[in-house]
């Protein structure tokens, strides 16, 4: 059983990519997240939800739907669309890997998701569509307090 | 995105004030194109002072920008850049290409 749950869905305009990275980051601030972990968290969430609205659904729109659970200090992010799908997920997957350069896409999307999170499935059907899940787990209060302590003893 | 050109030094400076996504990056980059063109600066630095979030939409902006400045013999610089801002920049090398420098330095 989780902790927390909650459900979002929007219409596939890149004008709600703030919307839904922003209310994802508010959802996930209950665990305490460092600035920077939440940064981590905004930029995964900006990275997969672009990525449903410009490859998923192209130039049609479609609905994206975000589900984020909560389980002890764990955050999870699924994002999926019901889009094209994705033809080759491995190659999707390598840096640099881009089906749109005229665009200046940079195809570091799902590298910067894999670093920025603990782990990340990607499920997908051509014709049907992609799910994203992404984990990560948030550092308690004291394990950061404690990892700077051991960080200033080792600066002496 | 605020843009301000230095005339004796022929330096632009692009001072992006909104937060970097696939939304927002069409209209800077619209914007820097027009104003690279209209100056042809030997030195353009994008500051990224009030950038509060960026995805990697800015990595394709910034890169773009390069291309086209290099092409007329310019060269392109970062300021001020926030911890999660460099650690994209640095995750897919962009820093090789484009230096970090100090913008009081270079004004």
């Amino acid at each position: 059983m989780f902790d927390n749950e909650m459900k979002l869905e929007f219409l596939s305009k890149s004008n709600n990519e703030a919307f839904a990275r922003i209310t994802v980051a508010a959802f996930a601030s209950q665990l305490d997240p460092t600035i920077e972990e939440l940064a981590d968290i905004k930029t995964a969430v900006s990275e997969a939800v672009t990525n449903a609205i410009i490859h998923g659904y192209e130039d049609k729109t479609g609905v994206v739907k975000i589900v984020c659970k909560i389980k002890e200090n764990e955050l999870e992010i699924q994002i999926s669309d019901n889009g094209k799908g994705i033809e080759n997920v491995e190659m999707a997957k390598q840096p640099l890997y881009t089906t749109r350069p005229n665009l200046e896409r940079s195809g570091m999307g799902f590298t910067i998701m894999e670093s920025f999170m603990d782990s990340i499935e990607i499920e997908s059907i051509l014709g049907i569509g992609t799910k994203i899940t992404m984990r990560k787990t948030i550092k308690k209060m004291e394990e950061n307090l404690e990892e700077d302590d051991f960080a200033n003893s080792l600066r002496g | 995105m605020e843009s301000e050109f230095i005339q004796e030094s022929k330096l632009l400076i692009f001072r992006i004030t909104e937060e970097i996504d696939e939304c927002s990056v069409q209209k800077i980059r619209r914007k820097a194109d027009y104003e690279i063109e209209r100056y042809m600066p030997k030195k353009v630095i994008f500051d990224f002072n009030r950038v509060t979030f960026m995805d990697s939409a800015g990595i394709g902006l910034v890169i773009g920008r390069y291309k086209i400045v290099n092409m007329i013999g310019g060269k392109v610089e970062m300021a001020n850049l926030n911890k999660s801002v460099e650690k994209i920049f640095e995750m897919c090398g962009v820093l090789k290409l484009i230096p970090i420098t100090k913008l009081e330095e270079a004004v």
